[in-house]
């Protein structure tokens, strides 16, 4: 029984960013790297059943991306688990989130994995595609934004909690092997002890090209993409009034715009 | 062929309001070209929608008779397919809803159409239809486009476009749903936890707390300066999630919208997209933040860069 996790290297920006030359992306020097904070939860996830199993439960890191997000994969096996993949070549470049699951569907049947997890979405573009997209492209059952999941490794179907709007859940039944995206708040992630980012370093991480997982160049990259970033620019500020100061004058002048606006 | 199709949403019994602001989307979208707006409406007793569908600008509804009357994935995705490929539309609109996220990226990858999600405006440059969205937090705006696609499906954000008004008189058609096996089950729904807990949704004065309130130990201070100036106190997703106060006070998506706020202040919260679509549409927003890039106060009327322990130290001595 292998559970893939589908785990995401997003970019945070620094302040006073800038656009790059050609219109297309930010400048690279203003880009700082972390995981994407749903994919924390969905690798937990998968470690919960892992260690809830009889030991016959896998749970492997996969990533898209260049050779720096192995971090977000060793970021992973710190907590467990014993190798990652990681598929990228030049190629790739410009993928959207239907290219890269075409890639990532690749890895679940190479690997024959029996579920996959993936984020909700990812706090960089917020698309909110790609696990249903991997889903789709392997014609296997999904449900997106799930919060709760109880399911025992080998059974042919998981019962999970839909957050849908305002507080209310869906409560369904899904048949298996699925594809689930994971919302935040399914659980309490853990912290990597320094023993597992220790051991996380010689842990085996297998690289892939497209090629390798008998995809052609136009599968991938702007070509194998529904969309193609044709410029990002910065919007303009809101009109927010600022109010300057100590916190002590910060404060008095928010007090007097706090009564002014509720006695109006 | 070409032409809009609009998918309408609903829940237990009531149309997702976001359908209304989904077809003001493709009212815009249609200016200038001559589309025709259909609007495609799957339930198991569709007749009930209809007329809140009969709408100015709308062309025809298209009622599709489905096994279920709660949203199952697989059917919606295979019978908005199916009327894709017999209408081949140049624009599909959904809204960015819980339900889209379950099932327009399937119908995307599965027809390989061009397809942008949480898409808040768009525009033509020739016959070139540009998508914009946002990106890295809302730092950026990104334009998208779709080179040689003539079907381009996009999930349209909440709260961007007011709901479509005025009465129209569409034709009303029908559509058969292909018949496709549902891989999910419904059991049920699982009301929110509220009992008990004030109704956020009501509340006329808010104080809002986020993850820049650090530990839990902290949530009482706020809530005792939220009761010295008699404002209800709320909180964005982080907060709930850790327990630190409950469900019922989180406001944004997947919690409350503050519909009656007129005054909302909030403390340590940068403003993701999800939290702001359930208050940006207050009059009178103050954010406290140490960020001054923080995306609350491109929304806020009021911005205070600040320490929020300093700030909310120092405003409980204006209000004992």
């Amino acid at each position: 029984m292998k559970i893939l996790v589908a785990v995401k290297q997003v970019a945070t920006l620094d302040e006073d960013f800038e656009i790059r030359d050609d219109g297309k992306g930010v400048d690279p020097d203003y880009i700082d790297f972390e995981i994407n904070e749903w994919d924390d939860y969905s690798y937990e996830e998968a470690l919960r059943l892992m260690e809830e199993s009889d030991g016959d439960v896998e749970v492997v890191p996969v990533t898209v991306g260049p050779a720096e997000a192995d971090d977000v994969l060793r970021r992973c096996l710190a907590k467990g688990g014993e190798r990652g993949i990681r598929i990228w070549d030049d190629a790739m470049e410009g993928s959207d989130p239907v290219a890269i699951a075409r890639v990532l569907a690749k890895v679940v049947e190479r690997e024959n994995a029996d579920m996959v997890f993936a984020g909700t979405l990812a706090s960089d573009h917020s698309y909110s595609q790609t696990g249903v997209s991997v889903a789709a492209t392997l014609g296997w059952p999904h449900v997106a934004v799930v919060n709760k999941l109880e399911y025992k490794p080998g059974d042919r179907t998981a019962r999970v909690h839909r957050e849908l709007e305002s507080g209310l859940e869906e409560e369904l039944n899904v048949e298996c092997p699925a594809v689930l995206t994971i919302q935040l708040g399914i659980n309490a992630p853990r912290y990597a002890s320094l023993r597992g980012i220790k051991q996380a370093k010689n842990k085996a991480i297998e690289v892939l090209a497209h090629t390798d997982l008998g995809l052609s160049d136009d599968q991938v990259g702007e070509a194998g993409s529904l969309f193609r970033i044709r410029r990002m620019r910065i919007p303009e500020k809101g009109q927010a009034e600022f109010i300057e100061g100590t916190p002590a004058e910060q404060a008095a002048k928010l007090a007097e715009i706090i009564n002014e606006l509720r006695g109006a | 062929m070409g032409g809009i199709i609009v998918v309408a949403e609903h829940r237990r019994g009531e149309l997702n309001p976001a359908s209304l602001e989904t077809i003001t989307a493709a009212r815009r979208l249609k200016q200038g070209k001559e589309q025709p707006i259909a609007v495609l409406l799957m339930a198991k007793d569709p007749d009930q929608y209809v007329a809140q569908l009969k709408i100015d600008g709308v062309d025809e509804v298209i009622k599709a008779v489905i096994p279920t009357e709660h949203f199952q994935a697989d059917i919606y995705a295979a019978t908005l397919q199916a009327l894709m490929r017999e209408r081949k539309p140049s624009v599909v609109l959904i809204p960015h809803s819980v339900d889209a996220w379950g099932y327009a990226p399937a119908v995307a990858a599965l027809e390989n159409c061009g397809c942008a999600t949480d898409v808040f405006d768009f525009k033509y440059e020739g016959d070139e239809l540009i998508a914009i969205r946002g990106g890295y937090a809302e730092k950026v705006y990104v334009e998208v486009d779709f080179p040689g696609k003539e079907t381009v499906l996009l999930t349209v954000r909440g709260n961007t476009f007011e709901p479509a008004e005025g009465q129209g008189d569409p034709q009303v058609s029908s559509f058969e749903a292909p018949e496709t096996k549902a891989r999910t089950e419904h059991t049920g729904y699982i009301e929110p936890d509220s009992a008990g807990d004030v109704d956020i949704a009501q509340a006329e004065y808010m104080l809002s707390i986020g993850r820049g309130i650090g530990d839990e130990e902290n949530v009482e201070q706020f809530q005792e300066l939220a009761d010295l100036v008699g404002f209800t106190l709320g909180c964005s997703r982080p907060i709930a999630d850790n327990g630190w106060l409950p469900k019922s006070r989180q406001v944004g998506q997947s919690g409350k919208t503050v519909g009656s706020c007129k005054v909302y202040v909030a403390m340590g919260i940068s403003g993701s997209v999800q939290h702001m679509a359930g208050m940006k549409h207050v009059s009178n927003i103050i954010a406290v933040n140490t960020d001054r890039e923080a995306s609350i106060f491109n929304i806020a009327r009021y911005g205070v860069v600040a320490d929020v322990f300093a700030i909310a130290d120092e405003l409980k001595n204006h209000f004992q």
